[in-house]
């Protein structure tokens, strides 16, 4: 991870050290920190591609107001990553386009 | 469907919800906060720069800091507030007084309140440029957050589009946290922001360049350069665009309310440039024209943090004296005084002539 070592201001308090999945590839977070500041911190700058036009988006409003950095987080699409924690084991994933809830799965549990 | 009760929601635990909650809830009020980020605070967690003004509004304090003075007030209230934090409040039907609102991103909540204090904050502006959307074109909140709150960097080499105090500051922000700004560019022909904080930033020798803007960002799948033009009289393009290297280009040129629930409600809004959008007709205790609803904070107009905490107070105690709880006419008016003050000289002009034209007297149906 890629992190501030030293601010002349702040000190920051990270909580426990997590792993998680991106794509298929294991990273490493800090549990209870949104999705998207992990992801940011292991380099990852496209977190969805566009359904129309396949452009790619990622981090940009960091407050859950924008929906640039949806993903497909445990399976659920449209996940705003900006105000999601962390969790250990999470499987995160580009979405590609608008996502799909498998109605079936939901249905049967 | 869970159903919550409660005699007053707050909307929004930034500084103007602290302020209304710890008022409305000190009154005697029970109180919740649904608020829809992973903390209380607002964006006053990711200000590492001390605020301005009077000592009476926190001068002199660090944002962070504020924003522990006004947790710590909330947790003296004790049970008189519930918090729901990861809320987004998403929906207000005003034939039910029903609020809908969304926990994570799965769970759905029915909230039923008394009366309503909105301080759903603002969201960033945009600026139309070819490739505006790429990985890598930030926000100027979102990067404070993701550097000052989280500890991670949004890049190497940042372009920063925008000299107002947010564009200086974080600029400055920026580079105490090792990141190199490439320029700072301004469209007008002058510094919006004040000039302490300009001053610090050329000090540590970062361009800033007025009557500049970005003609483009350049990069295929993320941002690795953009570039910059300069400017006429009439804001057209003059001369050759030269070309930046950077792999950031943050935007720092303003907010506008997150006005959608006041809509959603009903709520009677005039198109104000100078509070920076659509904002709500108010009263001088923050009531909206549903006799139900209060506001405080950027949401009725984009204000200095110091002037949402004393709205949020006055919101908080007027909902509260609403329902019947006492609060001293004493601290109604210390808070007008306060308001008036930090409003005073030339730098409130703007928003004394903004706020003056979406001021009633009174809202008839409520007297």
């Amino acid at each position: 991870m890629d992190l501030i070592e030293r601010h002349p201001i702040l000190d920051f308090s990270h909580g426990e050290k997590v792993s998680f999945s991106f794509d298929g590839r294991d990273m490493e977070g800090f549990e209870g920190e949104p999705i998207a500041m992990a992801l940011h911190a292991n380099g990852v700058r496209i977190y969805r591609k566009t359904p129309e036009m396949r452009r790619p988006r990622g981090f940009f409003c960091a407050i859950g107001k924008c929906s640039s950095c949806f993903m497909v987080v445990d399976g659920v699409p449209n996940v705003r990553t900006c105000v999601t924690p962390l969790k250990s084991g999470m499987k995160v994933e580009t979405q590609n386009g608008r996502g799909r809830v498998n109605l079936f799965a939901e249905e049967a549990s | 469907m869970e159903e919550i009760r409660t005699d007053v929601l707050v909307v929004g635990g930034g500084p103007a919800g602290l302020s209304a909650a710890a008022e409305a809830a000190s009154a005697g009020a029970d109180v919740l906060i649904a608020e829809g980020d992973l903390h209380l605070g607002g964006q006053l967690v990711k200000q590492s720069h001390k605020f301005f003004g009077s000592k009476d509004e926190f001068a002199g304090t660090r944002g962070f800091e504020i924003a522990r003075l006004l947790r710590d007030e909330i947790a003296q209230c004790g049970d008189h507030v519930k918090i729901m934090l990861n809320t987004t409040v998403s929906g207000y039907y005003p034939d039910e007084k029903l609020v809908t609102a969304m926990v994570g991103e799965e769970e759905y909540v029915h909230i039923s309140p008394k009366k309503i204090v909105l301080a759903s904050g603002a969201q960033e502006r945009l600026i139309p440029f070819p490739n505006n959307d790429l990985p890598g074109v930030y926000g100027a909140g979102a990067v404070q957050t993701l550097m000052n709150v989280y500890g991670v960097t949004p890049g190497k080499r940042v372009l920063m589009i925008g000299a107002g105090n947010i564009g200086l500051i974080v600029s400055y922000q920026l580079l105490q946290a090792g990141v190199e700004v490439a320029a700072i560019l301004e469209a007008m022909p002058r510094i919006g922001g004040y000039w302490v904080h300009a001053a610090k930033v050329r000090r540590l020798g970062v361009p800033i360049l007025l009557r500049h803007s970005i003609s483009r960002a350049i990069g295929g799948d993320v941002v690795t350069g953009a570039m910059v033009c300069e400017l006429d009289e009439k804001f057209a393009p003059v001369g050759e665009p030269q070309k930046v290297d950077c792999d950031t280009i943050c935007l720092a040129v303003g907010l506008t309310p997150s006005n959608e629930l006041l809509w959603q409600a009903g709520c009677k809004m005039k198109y104000v440039p100078f509070l920076c959008g659509h904002v709500p007709f108010r009263d001088k205790n923050m009531r909206t024209s549903n006799s139900d609803i209060w506001m405080a904070g950027d949401v009725c107009g984009i204000e200095e943090a110091s002037a949402a905490m004393i709205e949020g107070r006055i919101a908080g105690m007027s909902a509260a004296a609403s329902l019947g709880f006492k609060v001293s006419s004493e601290n109604f008016e210390g808070c007008h005084a306060r308001l008036h003050n930090l409003r005073a000289g030339e730098v409130g002009e703007k928003i004394r002539i903004g706020v003056s034209g979406v001021t009633v007297d009174g809202w008839e149906a409520n007297v």
